[in-house]
């Protein structure tokens, strides 16, 4: 059930959106309104996933601080990532552990952080997508989306209320294609192994569009099948499922 | 075994383009975990298994002094021995010190990790002891001088034309033209090979999956029987194993078989499960005269109470592993040494050190696949982050990493001067990739390398959306 008053919802915009395709916040905030939410976007910078991963735990901390304090006054914050959302709701509790005041304000954040498609059909009850964008498509499931944040069938719902757009599944949806966030830069070698057995599974389903929920796996995902020669698209779904088809896919050029 | 930890990346590298690997990880990675996945959807009370298996070690290892010593007086109760060791070099003195006493010259070894764990064959042979591995994966690493790449398959990275071409090789009183095709005629050329191994040892050396406190039992699972011809054909049975064993009861212990075999081969139960429990009795038909149990710490004790202790539940399954996309890729020769694939990058660190091991716990994508497999839920990815901080309070984490994160907090701290900074860096970039994407990017030849890098849009969307507030 949908709440009555229209939901205060934070958009987290996560990094890379922000920095790199800020059409999928747009995306977002499209769907959002759309589900009846009222958003905003509190100033930001990085949930601090990059140091929490290196094991920088101090500065992950100070980024932490800053981010619990921006949206401490949402119902709701939403991210068009699951690694990003799963940063605030599964490691800010565990990283203000050693300090109660913290790691209470920590974790009632945590408890009210969701990733986009999740919240948008298991909190808001929405069912339909914005119609817009046609193509046969494959979804690939992103770790964190998937294991953290519950994320599975909640996209795939959406784009199946989109009447031109056909899902057809890959093999392996739910295997890691090996971004990892600074891991494909520590590991390349093993993180093109990873991507590239990611691309021939994805090139094997005759799609002419790859989706995922996480912007990273997709510009990892899309760097590896241009590098290859391959002529898919490449999405973020929310911006499949905002109804948007005029802007460039990633990796290519406007217009 | 002297670990090899870090030179991970050369290995991982090196295990990439080996055709022979490639082919057989290929097969290995839609093998055990089809297998597994249709054992736990006929069993639906999987799920519970894992919650009730969680919980009994939970109990067990916080309260381990009490189950250990209760393990041991029940041993002695029923005629055996209990050796305790401190760390490798301990374990091996008190098996060599068996040996010798008993001036052993031949012994039969069932599969045992811990054995290769404390480097028990070279400490034996060293001695002028010949030990005899039984198990088939392992005897054919013994053949080619290799440890094992996976802790239930140890051959795994082997074809059968490799272990037919070794066999011809080193059993040279066979006929040559004999046919060594097939699995079973390679399995059946190693067991007349290993009938007087087991018939004429002076010592069998086997693991433990358990021990059982209450009984001083300690069990071993095996899929060739051979761990069974080891330990009751030889005068002298000894047990070694690690202290995170231990599990209550009988009952604890059938709980955890029921999760094992399903979770490392698919299997319902696997073909021999034997419990041994103290020496032959006066009325007994066969059985070793002595029974020893070496149980070695090596690192483990200093675990509990910390928030690693979790990693203490493992029942080394492998499960982990199977479904490890950076074991898939590299296998697990790469991590260099005993314990590989996530079990090994969140225990291995404890055992050899973090600075040997740092390597292995940075080697994950956090995918979070094996702990979604792991029998006693281990949260493998967490113990391996933890292991990250260990790292980099200690400052051993490469300065490329150390000064890169410094560089990136300075403006990730301060959102004002982030916005700013970024808009500017993104007009550019975005200006520069006009084409969509770059072939090439100074300082991201890691990733540049093998994969295009997607230029931004070329405004960020937090100045975007001031602006379409404010316009
Ligand atoms: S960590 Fe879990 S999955 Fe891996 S070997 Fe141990 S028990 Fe099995």
């Amino acid at each position: 059930m949908p709440p009555a008053n229209p939901p205060k919802v934070g958009l987290l915009v996560t990094c890379l959106v922000d920095l790199f395709r800020p059409s999928v916040g747009f995306a977002a905030v499209t769907l959002l309104e759309r589900a009846g939410c009222r958003v905003t976007v509190p100033s930001q910078s990085c949930c601090g996933q990059p140091a929490w991963n290196n094991g920088d735990r101090t500065t992950a901390e100070a980024l932490a601080r800053t981010m619990i304090q921006a949206f401490e006054g949402c119902d709701y914050v939403v991210a068009p990532s699951g690694s990003c959302s799963g940063m605030l709701r599964k490691h800010y509790p565990e990283l203000f552990r050693d300090d109660p005041a913290w790691a209470a304000r920590a974790t009632a954040l945590a408890d009210r952080t969701w990733e986009l498609t999740r919240f948008l059909t298991d909190i808001m009850g929405m069912d339909t997508a914005i119609p817009g964008f046609a193509g046969t498509v494959t979804y690939h499931d992103s770790c964190s989306g998937l294991r953290e944040m519950g994320v599975k069938e909640q996209p795939r719902r959406l784009l199946a209320s989109l009447p031109g757009v056909d899902l057809t599944e890959m093999q392996g949806a739910d295997v890691c294609c090996g971004f990892g966030g600074t891991f494909c830069v520590k590991y390349p070698d093993i993180s093109t192994h990873m991507v590239t057995e990611k691309v021939e599974a994805i090139v094997a389903t005759g799609a002419d569009t790859l989706l995922a929920g996480d912007l990273g796996c997709l510009m990892n995902m899309a760097g590896r099948l241009s590098r290859l020669g391959h002529d898919i698209d490449v999405r973020h779904v929310a911006e499949v499922l905002a109804g948007d088809p005029d802007t460039a896919p990633i990796g290519r050029a406007e217009g | 075994m002297q670990p090899h930890s870090a030179d991970f990346p050369a290995r991982a590298a090196d295990a990439l383009t080996d055709p022979d690997l490639r082919r057989a990880l290929t097969k290995f990675k839609t093998g055990f975990p089809v297998n597994r996945a249709r054992a736990v959807a006929n069993l639906p009370e999987f799920e519970a298994l894992r919650d009730a298996a969680k919980a009994v070690k939970d109990h067990t290892l916080s309260h381990l002094d009490h189950y250990l010593e209760a393990f041991e007086a029940r041993v002695r109760d029923s005629g055996g021995h209990v050796h305790w060791a401190r760390d490798a070099a301990e374990a091996r003195s008190i098996i060599l010190r068996l040996a010798t006493e008993r001036d052993a010259r031949l012994i039969a070894k069932g599969k045992s990790m811990v054995s290769e764990e404390i480097g028990l064959n070279a400490a034996l042979e060293a001695a002028g002891i010949k030990a005899v591995e039984t198990d088939l994966g392992e005897y054919i690493l013994q053949i080619r001088g290799e440890v094992p790449s996976h802790i239930v398959a140890p051959a795994l990275h082997l074809s059968k034309e490799q272990v037919a071409a070794d066999f011809r090789r080193t059993h040279t009183h066979l006929p040559p033209d004999r046919p060594l095709d097939q699995p079973t005629d390679l399995l059946a050329e190693a067991r007349g090979e290993l009938r007087d191994v087991f018939l004429n040892a002076d010592i069998g050396i086997t693991g433990a999956n358990f021990l059982v406190a209450e009984t001083g039992s300690t069990i071993i699972v095996t899929n060739e029987g051979n761990g069974d011809l080891t330990q009751t054909l030889s005068r002298c049975h000894i047990v070694l194993t690690g202290i995170e064993k231990v599990v209550p009861t009988l009952a604890d212990a059938t709980l955890m078989l029921r999760l094992l075999a399903r979770s490392a081969t698919g299997q319902e139960i696997t073909a021999y499960t034997t419990f041994s429990t103290g020496p032959r009795r006066a009325d007994d038909p066969d059985g070793p005269r002595e029974f020893h149990v070496v149980l070695l710490d090596n690192g483990r004790s200093a675990l509990l109470g910390t928030e690693m202790q979790e990693v203490l539940r493992c029942i080394r399954c492998g499960a982990c592993m199977n479904h490890c996309p950076v074991y898939h890729a590299v296998g697990g020769h790469a991590y260099g040494w005993v314990y590989p694939g996530p079990i090994g990058a969140a225990l291995d660190p404890a055992l050899i050190g973090v600075k040997e091991a740092r390597h292995l716990p940075n080697a994950s994508t956090f995918c979070g696949k094996c702990e979604s497999v792991c029998p006693v839920k281990i949260p493998l990815p967490k113990i391996m982050h933890r292991w990250r901080e260990v790292e980099f309070e200690r400052r051993l984490s490469p300065p490329s990493v150390r000064q890169g994160l410094w560089a990136w907090a300075l403006f990730a701290k301060r959102p004002r001067l982030y916005r700013l900074v970024t808009a500017i860096a993104m007009r550019v970039m975005g200006w520069m990739g006009k084409e969509g994407a770059f072939k090439s990017l100074p300082l991201a030849g890691g990733w540049t390398g093998t994969r295009d890098f997607p230029a931004p849009q070329g405004r960020t969307f937090q100045s975007l959306y001031k602006d379409r507030r404010h316009g």
